[in-house]
């Protein structure tokens, strides 16, 4: 741990510089929920600390015409005190608040729950089945990207070298559509999903599904977007035949591995049990408003 | 060794000024820089929160916060929980009351916490109160007194 630096650009450019000189030393810091553990555990050894939390548009959240952004570092509670977002995004907030305690959530951000890139991370299915775009920026410029091609293995992103995510668009949201977000654990508070499942749904005004998005977590290396899921769901009343479908379509989509918290049949057979849950709060909720 | 950084700290509205390593938490600068042991340090990876301080109003884990992303921000330790030694905060008052602590370890954490709770819900349920302190840990595991201070403090305080 030798010659440790820490900087906290304004500018975006800056940052990118940074990590982009640093190569594999950089470290992107936002709430640090992660990286200091990682620091403490000596699973890291960051020659350069780069915190974001400086740089416009990584914190706060803002809409416009129905259309949410908010900045990638910005804390847990900021978004579940946030009235019109966790309205608007219900399930993107259960995923949310899932993570750690009040105080984590003081400061851990979905930014940093992304690119941890935990396969059990609860805020990332729930943002991938809300259809969620990462602002990407880097030594090549500005893009962007869909939530669900961030993560690409157990700690593991897409993000190139001196890239890092600013801010997420949320899509703006028709009218009768919910979302949710459901883990299994062994406890209720304080623990990791053994199965994860975020589903988000549009109604017309007959009650039939127009669009839907189906994402699993704790299920395979990466969270999953299940494309089959939503096959399943779409041009239905959401009733329990295709709520079944749904769920096994989840089962099929599941490659996991087993651990303490559960083995890999117990898994597989839970996604469908969870996945179907979290879609009758999804549709209960697209029925409210 | 790293280069150390100078950094002004507001804690409890006193300025403190220090060197500090650039990858030290805050946890360890305002123990061992500033000789603020009233917060603890247990587990270093935020699961037991004794070390629960405010920064600019939030409630964090001070372990899980770099000391230098700190300069600037007012962080609120048990330091500045009481008016005076002779005034405590009513749930200061209510932890020796009800004997809401055996070895008292997590209690200054706890007592930041339930403070920052109380000043969103000032009449939580037990079921609040008990989701809300899930990220404080008493090893002793005295946690039905720990609610039973806590509640009685927040009726005290909605007494005025």
């Amino acid at each position: 741990m030798d010659d440790v630096r820490y900087e906290a650009p304004e500018l975006p450019d800056a940052a990118s510089s940074l990590l982009a000189e640093a190569g594999g030393s950089g470290k992107v810091f936002a709430g640090g929920t992660d990286v200091m553990v990682q620091i403490h555990a000596e699973l890291i050894d960051p020659g350069v600390i780069v915190d974001i939390k400086n740089i416009p548009g990584t914190q706060g959240i803002s809409e416009s015409d129905g259309a949410y952004t908010f900045g990638a570092a910005t804390a847990g509670m900021v978004l579940m005190d946030h009235e019109g977002f966790s309205s608007t995004w219900p399930g993107v907030i259960d995923g949310v608040a899932l993570i750690g305690s009040i105080q984590v959530k003081g400061r851990a951000s979905v930014g940093g729950n992304v690119c941890n890139a935990s396969p059990a991370a609860d805020s990332t299915p729930a943002m991938i089945a809300a259809g969620a775009i990462c602002n990407i920026t880097g030594p090549s410029g500005e893009r962007t990207a869909p939530v669900e091609d961030i993560v690409t293995g157990p700690g593991k992103t897409s993000l190139a070298d001196g890239e890092f995510i600013v801010s997420f668009s949320m899509p703006k949201r028709p009218p009768h559509s919910g979302d949710a977000y459901l883990r299994l654990t062994p406890r209720t508070e304080m623990d990791i999903a053994v199965v994860g499942a975020g589903v988000n749904l549009t109604l017309d005004d007959d009650g039939t599904c127009t669009a839907a998005r189906v994402s699993l977590g704790a299920v395979a290396p990466t969270p999953l977007l299940v494309a089959e899921a939503t096959d399943a769901l779409i041009g239905t009343k959401v009733d329990d035949a295709a709520l079944t479908k749904m769920g096994e379509a989840c089962s099929a989509a599941c490659n996991p591995i087993s651990d303490k918290r559960g083995t890999k049949e117990y898994r597989i057979k839970t996604a469908a049990v969870i996945a179907r849950r979290a879609a009758e709060i999804a549709l209960e909720r697209a029925r409210e408003n | 060794m790293a280069k150390r950084s100078h950094i002004t700290l507001s804690v409890n509205g006193d300025e403190y000024e220090t060197l500090c390593e650039p990858d030290q938490s805050l946890v360890d600068v305002l123990r061992n820089e500033l000789e603020l042991t009233g917060t603890k340090e247990g587990c270093s990876t935020g699961d037991c929160g004794a070390c629960s301080i405010r920064l600019d109003g939030d409630l964090v884990c001070s372990c899980l916060v770099l000391a230098v992303e700190a300069e600037g921000k007012e962080i609120e330790t048990i330091e500045g929980m009481a008016t005076s030694p002779e005034e405590l905060h009513p749930l200061q008052s209510k932890f020796l009351e009800i004997n809401g602590l055996q070895c008292g370890i997590c209690t200054p954490g706890i007592l930041i916490a339930a403070k920052a709770l109380l000043e969103k819900n000032p009449d939580p349920t037990e079921t609040e109160i008990r989701f809300w302190l899930a990220g404080n840990l008493c090893r002793c595991t005295g946690y039905d007194k720990i609610i039973r201070s806590v509640q009685a403090a927040a009726e005290e305080m909605r007494k005025g």
